[in-house]
């Protein structure tokens, strides 16, 4: 039987017998239809397979069950908010609402329900100072570390001096698109490059102007801020006018499989940032083939095992169950609430011991969370398409991004949400 | 010529590739409303099941496999084949004249003689429909779809207008998309079949004398049903040519069936009812936003095309209230 | 048997011309008022206002606009999701900027500029008509959504250009924020809902009203018998624009709580509250409440059913949720080419003569 069908079948029998165990719950708010299914499965997949990995293998976490509940957004913010809803009542430990329209909506409201989220990659970048937005994490990168993180990885291919040099940005022309304009231009006034933007109407199918654009004017880098179909057809249409591959690199959002399948082999070379790693080579995959996928209880079609998003969701999950073992640790009780779930997130240290013991060495950056920061130290990673082997690489070890840059503005834009809203500041030890 | 002067040549051409490609889905509707008055909103919806099912019987895949899968537990994905594009092609348009059939009996039949906002509401409940079980038979995730279209900038052309630019000036040849080109040809061949087949043949006469007319057509003998089956059908394989043209660039994916609003700028401007209209408005619509966002977009900020093709359309309407072709609007009290 | 009109008989002629001219329906309608102001609060918990009810009441503002248009003007707008934005950014602003006024007045001047933009794109309506006219709605729709994503004054300069409600009471209870209760939000927009409603059964019955159906059912002939297509079709934007600018500033502030304007007022919004008036009836302030009812309740309830009863997976139930939704509009439509609206008439007139028919 569909895992997914034994959990559907779990729920009834526990809205049945209410509370009868009290398992670990962890909402799964996915999106595996509408305009952005393709990208959706395969991370809600990797999500769910890794809390089935550590019920089947561990017994669940502490001793107790994990338990998923999935509910179908459609990246749609009002089917979003009815999911949280719905799944509210059921002590869920922690939210994962994977949109930003989402995450921006629940901001405020887990904030007040005492519930933590995590938004892993995405959501609010300034969420990460600590002491205004208490419930929400966004470790261990966000957009502003990855427009940094690009132009660190431009620098170093020039030895350090890009002054002069032209970089575009194709973005969705949505607040996800214009997240690191504000970034890179301050990145630009400190190393002396141009920035030219390059703003894309969603949904993204046509794009001619703005490639005929880079055409015409040849900038040397073109950095990507793309979602759905928009990357595709960015990235053929950069192969079309045959721009240099290796000179586009996108955010992590827009490079997955998914993304460069489509334009075939003319792709190689294209570059993508990540902040986890990429491919199948770690321990954990051959547990997760092994009492997950051999045992018939993988999510969704167990065909996607090993993709960029699946190690997203399979990583984000694993984070989860690291900050509730945390919890545990610290509250000393295996049987934890959302509240020391917060507490859990906001202590979690993930060392390279931590990931090794996992089946996971080197899977993620080394990381600590603490009150002041949610977001981590912004650590991310270089990985490169072989349209040959048809598989991502990691073509760097995962470096720091620009603080000096990117904290002040972290700092203006939450202090201007805590004036706006009135919100009282967390102390912080 | 100086680069600015050929960069202006550039756009303006590559707004008429753009152009091609949004009247591509515009004929599709325009067929459907001259033959029964029905603003048909699936028609997004089509041209995503059409090239979704085009790709699936092309690599094999086993419809319903999610759905069968979770019922039964096992783990069929496909049958192990990979056909021939044009055998896919032929099997899908088979699909289509099937879907077309089903349209006809279990819907249209029973709204004979009804208002056209009433059909356009049952066009609403068909795309509700087509979406789920699109997804539902072929799966979401996004699907490669190679019938052997050439893709990629013409070189040969960017060789030949090299010389063109002024001596020492920085200019790289014009760019041509060659699928741009190919879907040049099939429309101009669509076209060209579609006024042969309805001047000459005693079917597209009959299809005329529908559109003019349904009363006098059913006096006639002209059995309305059956013009609308072949209607469906004409418009359900415009629907796959233009799910393959857009699904070449990007993948066959759930978007595709947002190409509909593309066209709609290009049906006000062209009218409704013509399909010379429905070419030329798109040819329209693709240069004026492509110039606009050349030349103004930079200025404003740009991603302008959206809003621009309507506005543009709107400009033209202004002037003639009922589309560029579209028939006269004649009030009488 | 006990519903039928024999016996209710009407001595003024203001009795005669009353909403509810049965005594039936009268006390059906105060019993559904009752019940929605008196008794739902005390029952109603955070899912189902956030889940079913806001969506609906919201969507009901939007639909009674709309249909203020479409269904008594006869001008077809695809831009509803562009003025529900106006609204919600109108609603910002001065929230923002006023942080002292009432959040009751908030909304009702988001409501006034509403009208105003919505008055701006009804001009070329003078001229332009039928499906036509969707064109120069629709460059409003993608108009405003590019403008407030370009602009940054729209969202005080955020650095993300999503805008975020902040918190405001009424009579010492939070409306909007996430400290909002669940009745309170509850009872803010039903409150609007029932007033605007109220306005919409009487403008629609007033002088106002016929000159826009006179206009709806042939402007031509409306003209020479003296209405005067100008005032009449610019009312009618000004009207459905002020309905639909509440619905956007309750949507963004008390139901959502944060937006985005490509994502929560995009073209899908325009389609959506278009299908809501035409499943409900054109022309009919019942089916303004039927269609958005049908369209917010069926899917939640279908959900419901598949996944959590029955344990489906849930992108599965999702698409089975399209196909019934769209198999009952062909249904319904089948069925019944008018819109619920019509067949609930029909019941009604049946029940009137039941059990003699003849």
């Amino acid at each position: 039987m569909n895992p997914l069908k034994i959990v559907g079948v779990a729920l009834i029998t526990s809205l049945a017998s209410t509370a009868a165990m009290a398992d670990l719950v962890f909402p799964s708010l996915s999106y595996r239809t509408g305009a952005y299914g393709a990208n959706g499965i395969p991370f809600a997949d990797g999500y769910a397979d890794y809390f089935t990995l550590v019920n089947e293998r561990d017994g669940g976490i502490g001793g107790i069950p994990a338990k998923v509940i999935e509910c179908e957004t459609g990246y749609n913010t009002q089917k979003g908010v009815e999911c949280y809803e719905s799944t509210k009542g059921e002590n869920p430990l922690v939210y994962q609402p994977l949109s930003t329209g989402i995450t921006y909506q629940l901001i405020p409201k887990v904030t007040a329900d005492g519930i933590p989220m995590h938004t892993m990659g995405y959501g609010r970048t300034s969420a990460k100072n600590g002491t205004v937005f208490s419930n929400v994490f966004n470790y261990p990168a966000n957009y502003w570390d990855g427009a940094s993180h690009a132009i660190n990885h431009i620098l170093s291919e020039n030895g350090g001096d890009i002054k002069g040099k032209n970089v575009a940005l194709v973005y969705h022309n949505s607040a996800y698109g214009k997240e690191p304009i504000r970034t890179l231009n301050e990145l630009s006034a400190k190393h002396g490059f141009k920035l030219a933007e390059v703003p894309v109407d969603h949904p993204g199918q046509e794009q001619k102007s703005q490639w005929l654009q880079i055409r015409r004017t040849r900038p040397d880098y073109v950095l990507m801020w793309g979602w759905g179909v928009m990357n595709q057809v960015a990235i053929q249409e950069a192969v079309n006018i045959g721009y240099p591959m290796e000179n586009f690199i996108g955010i992590w959002w827009s490079g997955s499989e998914n993304d460069v399948i489509p334009a075939g082999a003319k792709a190689n070379g294209y570059k993508a940032l990540t902040f986890h790693a990429v491919g199948s080579d770690f321990p954990v995959f051959d547990d997760i083939q092994k009492h997950v996928v051999d045992a018939g209880k993988a999510a969704g079609a167990g065909d996607q095992v090993g993709t960029v998003l699946y190690n997203r969701g399979m990583y984000a999950a694993m984070l989860a169950v690291e900050a509730a073992k945390t919890a545990q640790g610290i509250h000393g009780t295996a049987d934890i609430n959302a509240a020391q779930m917060r507490d859990g997130m906001e202590a979690l240290v993930m060392d390279a011991a931590k990931m090794e013991s996992l089946g996971m060495a080197g899977f993620g950056p080394e990381f600590t969370v603490d009150c002041k920061n949610h977001g981590g130290p912004g650590l991310g990673a270089m990985q490169q398409w072989d349209a040959g082997a048809g598989e991502w690489k990691l073509i760097s070890d995962f470096e720091p991004s620009d603080m000096e840059i990117i904290q002040p503005l972290i700092d203006e834009d939450s202090n201007a949400f805590a004036e706006e809203s009135k919100i009282e500041l967390q102390e912080c030890a | 010529m100086s680069p600015d002067v050929l960069y202006t040549i550039e756009v303006i051409l590559n707004g008429l590739m753009a152009g091609v490609m949004y009247s591509l889905v515009a004929l599709g509707f325009v067929l459907i409303f001259k033959a029964s008055g029905i603003f048909n909103y699936a028609q997004g919806v089509m041209a995503l099941f059409a090239a979704m099912t085009l790709v699936g019987i092309q690599n094999g895949q086993v419809p319903f496999s999610h759905l069968i899968n979770a019922i039964f537990g096992t783990h069929i994905h496909h049958f192990g084949w990979q056909l021939p594009a044009i055998v896919a092609i032929l099997l899908t348009v088979v699909v289509m004249i099937i879907f077309a059939i089903l349209v006809e009996r279990l819907v249209l039949k029973h709204l004979v003689n009804q208002e056209p906002i009433i059909l356009f509401m049952a066009t609403i409940g068909l795309a509700y429909f087509m979406e789920g079980f699109g997804d539902l038979m072929w799966g979401s995730e996004i699907k490669t779809l190679d019938v052997g279209l050439p893709q990629g900038a013409s070189l040969a052309l960017e060789e030949y207008t090299l010389k063109w630019a002024a001596e020492g000036s920085e200019y790289y040849g014009m760019y041509l998309d060659k699928l741009d080109m190919v879907a040049a040809l099939v429309a101009l061949a669509l076209v060209i079949t579609l006024s042969l087949f309805s001047q000459y043949t005693k079917t597209g006469r009959a299809l005329r004398a529908v559109a003019d007319d349904h009363q006098a057509a059913l006096s006639v003998g002209i059995s309305l049903r059956k013009i609308w089956v072949i209607t469906w059908c004409i418009a359900g394989v415009v629907a796959m040519v233009a799910g393959v043209m857009w699904g070449s660039k990007s993948g066959v994916q759930f978007s595709l069936s947002l190409i509909a609003l593309k066209a709609l700028p290009v049906l006000i401007l062209g009218g409704f009812t013509s399909i010379p209209g429905a070419i030329i408005g798109g040819l329209i619509i693709g240069v004026g936003e492509k110039l606009f966002e050349y030349s103004i977009g930079p200025l404003i900020g740009g991603a302008t095309e959206n809003w621009f093709a309507y506005v543009l359309a709107l400009f033209f309407l202004v002037f003639r209230p009922q589309g560029l072709f579209g028939d006269k609007i004649i009030e009488r009290v | 048997m006990f519903y039928r009109q024999a016996g209710d008989f009407k001595t003024t002629y203001r009795d005669d011309i009353q909403t509810f001219p049965l005594k039936q329906d009268r006390w059906g309608y105060y019993i559904v008022l009752a019940i929605a102001f008196l008794v739902v609060p005390f029952f109603i918990n955070d899912y189902w206002t956030s889940a079913v009810m806001l969506p609906f009441l919201i969507y009901a503002i939007a639909s009674l606009g709309l249909n203020i248009l479409t269904g008594y003007c006869g001008q077809v707008s695809l831009g509803t999701g562009g003025f529900l934005a106006v609204g919600a950014y109108a609603c910002y602003k001065i929230m923002t900027a006023f942080p002292d006024l009432n959040i009751f007045i908030v909304v009702l001047l988001s409501g006034v500029i509403t009208a105003a933009v919505g008055m701006l794109f009804g001009i070329p309506s003078l001229r332009i008509k039928g499906f036509y006219l969707a064109v120069a709605t629709l460059a409003a729709q993608f108009f405003l959504v590019w403008l407030f994503n370009k602009v940054p004054w729209f969202y005080n300069n955020s650095a993300s250009g999503q805008i975020s409600a902040p918190e405001r009471s009424m009579f010492g209870f939070a409306v909007t924020g996430p400290n909002a209760d669940a009745p309170v939000r509850y009872l803010f927009c039903l409150t609007f809902l029932v007033l605007l409603a109220w306005v919409a059964r009487n403008l629609t019955r007033g002088r106002l009203g016929r000159s826009w159906m006179a206009i709806r059912d042939m402007d031509i002939a409306a003209e020479i018998i003296g209405v005067n297509p100008l005032k009449s079709k610019l009312s009618a934007f000004a009207v459905s624009s002020f309905f639909i600018g509440v619905a956007g500033a309750l949507f963004f502030s008390v139901y959502l709580g944060a937006v985005e304007v490509g994502e929560a007022f995009g073209i899908t919004q325009s389609f959506l509250v278009l299908f809501m008036i035409i499943i409900g009836g054109l022309g009919s302030i019942f089916g303004s409440f039927a269609g958005a009812a049908f369209l917010v309740l069926v899917p939640v309830l279908l959900k419901n059913i598949m996944v959590n009863w029955l344990g489906w997976p849930t992108d599965i139930a999702v698409h089975i949720e399209f196909m019934v939704v769209g198999g009952l509009i062909v249904l319904f439509l089948i069925a019944e080419p008018h819109g619920l609206a019509q067949l609930w008439r029909l019941a009604k007139d049946k029940f009137l003569l039941w059990p003699f028919p003849h």
